[in-house]
């Protein structure tokens, strides 16, 4: 219920913090920003982190703006902020909806994109989303920035491809006023996670907690480039796939969920 | 280490350990006991409170994380001995039995009706989806907030990003 | 003009709303000044046999003061099985020898601040040699793997007799349908957690700080796990954050809290995680159910059979003898020639079972609706028509059934008129045509429960109920009211006050309650069994009229009159003499030399019985099985309504937890025994999105048993929503073929329903859920 003894320091600045992560890489140092998905872990004692660098305010890390044909997010920026924003909601609303299904208000004016993202849980909407908006995550490490595709940026469970030393700095969308999106979370109660769930829009289909990462759909992706109905491209929602099992839905179910939500988000319906 | 942060308009400072959870410092530090601890999971939401204005589960706010910042609990709501409109609703509406939850649903409601001065049934069960009563049904809790939202005192606050 | 009836706002609401309730962990007390935190080492295993425990590395950790496992507290009570159970299902108050559920406490760990504590817990070593797992209802019937091995058996007691069933039971029926089905373990899940803190006097007595439904009950439990005389023992009720019937009586935890403070000389407190809260305070029903219903096909029921299981969990506590009131209410408001009902109570390697709101009679409502609704199906008859034919005719003169329970009064039939007007019943009929003839893909149900239940009841007809109240009026024109109702968010403090202002002529505001304090009040019953209003509440009006009867005596001296010539004013709180109201003296006034304070005792001649229906109306999307839930409507007849908003107030919460119940919660362990809902992110505990509000009807039928004409409301709710709600999912589902669906009516299960009516589901994988759910 409480977490397990740590040290706290606040970083000054992004690169900062960079250089506290370096200076502590043999102890188990985290980064904190909202803490919505790392002080619940830390309470249970699946994580014990033996430092804690605390990027939440930095306003470097916050922040939206329009920059060409893409959104720029700042990592440290609450859900909440994002679910709200105009520019957002004009220009990737399915990205604003996604952020305002996470939890509830509470944990929405605190978690962030970027901790949401670095902590991976494939069960969670913001990595749905930004594997159905196909955008890019900048990072900033000791050698310097790099940005990494959405495509190749969760690796598996609880895993991404940041590499030890670095921070998400921000997030990028591309701009899509105006585009066709669906957005399907499935839930038996209001503030949970995913049972399943689906986000599509522009031809990119990506699910949540149908393995151990979020996944594109790629085969009723492909079905649908081929000119299928959204039914006719839904039937094939599962394949490739690995769906686990737990008190809500085992694989079978959780696979037909997958082909009614798919077809439901295809039919722009959130 | 030392933090300083406002707790219903005065300014304090205190040394804590990092691992200090903000209600727990509300609760032995400052002697704020209207916030409770119902759940390990921040899934129940008895211990909401204002941070700057916005709602949080103040078991998941480390207290070093609040330096310079402004907590209001619910021993900070009522001004001069009179109930805050949200308090005098939830008492009209019979919006509480045990009361265990109700600081926190009172918080969850101040800062949701500082987003949405007037929401619809819906967004009040939307709203209060992260704060959960065993004794009311919600019923009355909803009919409160939709009270107080008539009511039309409360302030609107903004989104700090 | 009567405050009886009226919508009286809360005294107790400007505390609760500002500075907050004072729980148990609340409570700041010179008594409880330096006091160490205690925490307990709980098994992480389902059934175990201890090889060691070592408490050492604990000792190390920073701020540790003590430790101590089951050989430290041998001259501690065992925890005795309740009377009637098998003997050999004692245990100590710190597993010894085994564990038997994952929770099982097993060793103490004593600490200076509360943070130390979970720190110096991961450090206590436990050996532990598994053994298998006794989840299932099959498996614990089975004996193969016994719980208590001296016991020979995992059957702690028998209701009735299996063998002596009588197999003509439904000759004469043309129809007959019988089905096993499961009202599932539930967690009663209060916003407060448990709680102690103790602290021990230089002249040897306790006081405890305990969160409870009765504190002398508590206080008995105390002094019997201690070894003490109950006078030794001071119980002390603070604010109590929901209860729902898990907090009765005194849990091991308590007695070891104490226990601490005694062995360590200084004061203990104590605060239960949620954690430990979802797998070590009871749970709630836990019964596998066996319902074989017969009649003719013109609706007629003729004859009912309930066979149940009860699971205790592992050791057999208030859980193992609620079958008694399942039976009790077997046959529900309804009149059938034959009926009867067995039951046994089992032992499994999981949480004990405890009350939980209703305890037992949801149960008994539960298994009853469902077979009205599967003999029902089977005629063709619409579910409001077959309750209305078998429905037993009003009465007021009391009516025995053939369980031995005496219905004071009822109108069933009445209540079931109502409730489906008030519903619009034949529109929704009409409308859940309309979608089943397009092909929707959201279905509509519509569900029924008729019920009736038992409230207040004694300690059987040689100890009717009974319930103490002392009142006092004091010279500043103020009262104060003890009572022996402990209440924990019904709000006596309001109801009692309205009740006694009735009689005293003293507003509400002036009226001050005490409970919970042994040493105040040594007697009372507690609150639980929706006892409350109607022992606890007229003894609060029998004491003031007394009061005002011996007022009267001290008025008469005071005015030189003949008592017999003075007549009481309520509109001014003083006695005049008739004919002449300037010859008056204030109430208060009578204090003056004398204290004005009367205790009295009301006893009720026995149980009362509220009934009522409720019509739940859901929609269902057929392509993922998910229940959303539109509409409730009731009928809660409980008689005489003292404060409507109070009486509204235990309506809603009750129809939310009997909700909750049918289509969202449960407790699950897999085939280990590990629990899987142990927390609220996985106890898929109800939030304001999962409900409607709620539409109330208001039906009063009186009981004579009180002048108040009371009954009992707290549970009613509970019991008549679990059964409408199942009723409605499977009323959904009922044109493709779907007869049942088990609770809850969870997405998965109603998918898994479906596609087995269309017959493509194959064999049912609900066989080892159903193994996982036991």
């Amino acid at each position: 219920m409480i977490p397990a003894p740590f040290d706290y320091v606040a970083a000054d600045s992004p690169q900062h913090a960079v250089d506290l992560l370096e200076r502590h890489a043999d102890d188990d140092a985290k980064l904190l920003a909202g803490g919505h998905s790392l002080l619940p872990m830390m309470k249970l004692r699946l994580a014990t982190p033996s430092v804690l660098i605390d990027i939440g305010r930095l306003s470097e890390l916050r922040g939206i703006r329009a920059d060409g044909d893409e959104i720029v997010i700042g990592a440290a920026t609450p859900h909440a902020v994002l679910a709200g924003s105009d520019l957002v909601r004009a220009e990737a609303p399915l990205l604003a909806h996604s952020a305002a299904q996470v939890g509830d208000p509470q944990i929405r004016h605190r978690g962030t994109i970027g901790g949401s993202l670095a902590h991976a849980d494939p069960a969670a909407d913001l990595p749905m989303a930004l594997l159905a908006l196909g955008g890019t995550v900048d990072v900033l490490g000791v050698d310097g920035s790099r940005g990494i595709a959405a495509d190749d940026f969760f690796t598996g469970f609880f895993e991404t491809s940041l590499e030890p030393g670095e921070l998400i700095a921000s997030v990028r969308i591309p701009r899509s006023p105006g585009a066709a999106w669906g957005y399907q979370k499935f839930v038996r109660r209001a503030n949970d996670w995913a049972i399943v769930g689906a986000a599509a829009i522009g031809g990119r289909i990506a699910l949540a907690n149908m393995g151990p990462t979020p996944l594109r759909a790629r085969a009723a992706e492909r079905a649908l480039a081929e000119g299928a109905s959204p039914a006719e491209a839904a039937e094939l929602a599962a394949e490739g796939t690995e769906p686990g099992e737990d008190v809500h839905a085992d694989r079978e179910y959780r696979r037909h969920l997958a082909r009614v939500l798919v077809r439901r988000a295809l039919e722009n319906r959130t | 280490m030392q933090v300083e942060l406002t707790v219903n308009g005065k300014s304090r400072s205190d040394d804590v350990e990092p691992r200090l959870l903000l209600v727990h410092y509300l609760r032995e530090v400052c002697g704020l006991r209207a916030a409770n601890v119902g759940c390990d999971t921040t899934s129940c939401g008895a211990c909401t409170v204002l941070l700057n204005g916005s709602s949080v589960k103040s078991c998941t706010v480390l207290t070093v994380q609040t330096a310079g910042q402004e907590v209001t609990t619910a021993e900070g709501l009522a001004a001069d001995g009179e109930l805050h409109p949200v308090q005098a609703a939830f008492r009209a509406e019979h919006g509480l039995q045990c009361g265990f939850c109700t600081p926190g649903m009172v918080m969850a409601a101040v800062g949701l009706l500082s987003e949405n001065p007037h929401p619809t049934e819906t967004e009040v069960r939307e709203g209060l989806e992260g704060n959960f009563c065993r004794c009311t049904g919600y019923h009355n809790i909803v009919r409160a907030v939709l009270a107080a939202a008539d009511a039309g005192h409360i302030e609107p606050a903004e989104v700090r990003s | 003009m009567s405050i009886l009836g009226t919508r009286v706002l809360r005294s107790e609401d400007p505390k609760f709303l500002t500075t907050g309730g004072v729980y148990t962990e609340d409570v700041v007390d010179e008594r409880l000044n330096g006091a160490c935190h205690v925490f307990f080492v709980r098994s992480p295993a389902a059934h175990a046999r201890i090889q060691s425990v070592d408490v050492s590395p604990a000792l190390q950790a920073p701020g540790v003061v003590a430790a101590f496992t089951a050989a430290d507290i041998s001259e501690l009570a065992l925890a005795r099985p309740m009377p009637g159970m098998n003997k050999q299902m004692t245990r100590p108050l710190l597993a010894s020898g085994k564990v038997r559920y994952v929770g099982d406490p097993v060793a103490i760990v004593v600490t200076e601040q509360p943070y130390q504590g979970e720190d110096a817990v991961e450090l206590v070593q436990v050996d532990y040699e598994a053994l298998p797992a006794v989840i299932d209802f099959a498996d614990a019937l089975s004996d193969e793997v016994l719980l208590y091995e001296d016991a020979g058996t995992n059957v702690a007691v028998t209701f009735g007799d299996a063998s002596a069933l009588d197999e003509h039971l439904f000759d004469e029926c043309e129809v007959v349908t019988s089905r096993t089905i499961l009202n599932q373990r539930v967690a009663p899940a209060p916003m407060e957690t448990r709680a102690a803190a103790a602290s021990w006097g230089e002249d040897g007595r306790l006081t405890a700080w305990i969160p409870n439904q009765g504190a002398q009950g508590t206080q008995r439990g105390l002094a019997r796990m201690l070894g003490l005389p109950v006078e030794q023992v001071r119980v002390i009720t603070p604010d109590v954050g929901g209860a729902f019937g898990a907090k009765f009586g005194t849990d091991p935890e308590h007695a070891l809290v104490a226990w601490v403070a005694r062995q360590l000389g200084r004061p203990a407190r104590w605060t239960e995680t949620r954690y430990e809260n979802l797998i070590a305070m009871t749970h709630g029903r836990a019964q596998q159910q066996t319902v074989t219903i017969g009649g003719r096909r013109d609706g007629t029921v003729l004859a009912y059979r309930l066979e149940v299981v009860q699971d205790s969990g592992s050791s057999p506590r208030i859980g193992a003898i609620l079958p008694t009131l399942t039976i009790l209410m077997t046959v529900g408001p309804y009149t059938i020639p034959k009926a009867e009902a067995v039951a046994c109570s089992i032992v499994t390697s999981t949480t004990p079972v405890g009350a939980y709101r209703g305890a037992g009679r949801p149960e008994a409502t539960a298994a009853i609706e469902r077979a009205m609704d599967l003999f029902a199906a089977e005629i063709g008859m619409d579910p409001a028509e077959v309750r209305r034919r078998n429905l037993l005719a009003p009465f007021t003169e009391p009516h025995r059934t053939a369980f031995g329970a005496l219905y004071d009064s009822g109108d069933y039939v009445a209540a079931l008129d109502k409730v489906l007007a008030a519903a619009g019943y034949d529109q929704l009929r009409k409308e859940q045509a309309e979608r089943r003839a397009s092909g929707d893909t959201v279905q509509l149900g519509i569900g029924l429960a008729s019920y009736v239940e038992i409230t207040g009841a004694g300690d059987g007809e040689d100890a009717p109920p009974k319930e103490n109240a002392t009142v006092e009026v004091h010279p500043d024109g103020t009262a104060t009211i003890l009572t022996g109702t402990s209440p924990h968010g019904q709000g006596h403090a309001t109801a009692w006050a309205m009740l006694a202002s009735e009689e005293l002529g003293i507003p509400v505001d002036k009226i001050t309650l005490k409970w919970g304090d042994t040493d105040l009040i040594p007697e009372g019953g507690g609150t639980g069994g929706s006892r409350s209003l109607q022992h606890g509440g007229s003894a609060v009006r029998q004491a003031s009229q007394e009061l005002i009867e011996v007022a009267r005596e001290r008025a008469a001296s005071e005015l030189e009159a003949s008592p017999a010539d003075l007549r009481f004013s309520a509109e001014r709180s003083a006695f005049e003499v008739a004919g002449d109201p300037d010859a008056s003296v204030p109430l208060a006034s009578l204090a003056e030399d004398e204290r004005l304070v009367v205790r009295t005792v009301f006893t009720q001649p026995g149980a009362t019985f509220p009934f009522g229906s409720h019509v739940a109306v859901v929609e269902v999307d057929t392509e993922t099985g998910k229940v959303v839930l539109r509409r409730v409507v009731t009928v809660d007849d409980a008689g005489f309504v003292l404060n409507p908003l109070l009486a509204e107030g235990q309506r809603h919460g009750g129809i939310a937890q009997g909700a909750a119940q049918a289509f969202l919660e449960e407790v699950v362990y897999d085939a280990d025994g590990n629990p899987l809902t142990a927390s609220f992110a996985d106890y898929p505990f109800l939030s304001a999105t999962e409900v409607p509000s709620f539409e109330l009807a208001d039906m009063q039928t009186p009981t004579s048993y009180n002048p108040l004409g009371a009954k009992g409301i707290g549970e009613a709710g509970t019991i008549g929503a679990t059964p409408a709600v199942q009723n409605a999912v499977v009323d959904a589902l009922a044109h493709l073929g779907v007869r049942h669906i088990d609770m809850p009516a969870s997405p998965q299960r109603v998918w898994q329903a479906i596609r087995t009516a269309a017959g493509s589901g194959g064999s049912s994988p609900w066989a080892s859920t159903a193994k996982e759910n036991a």
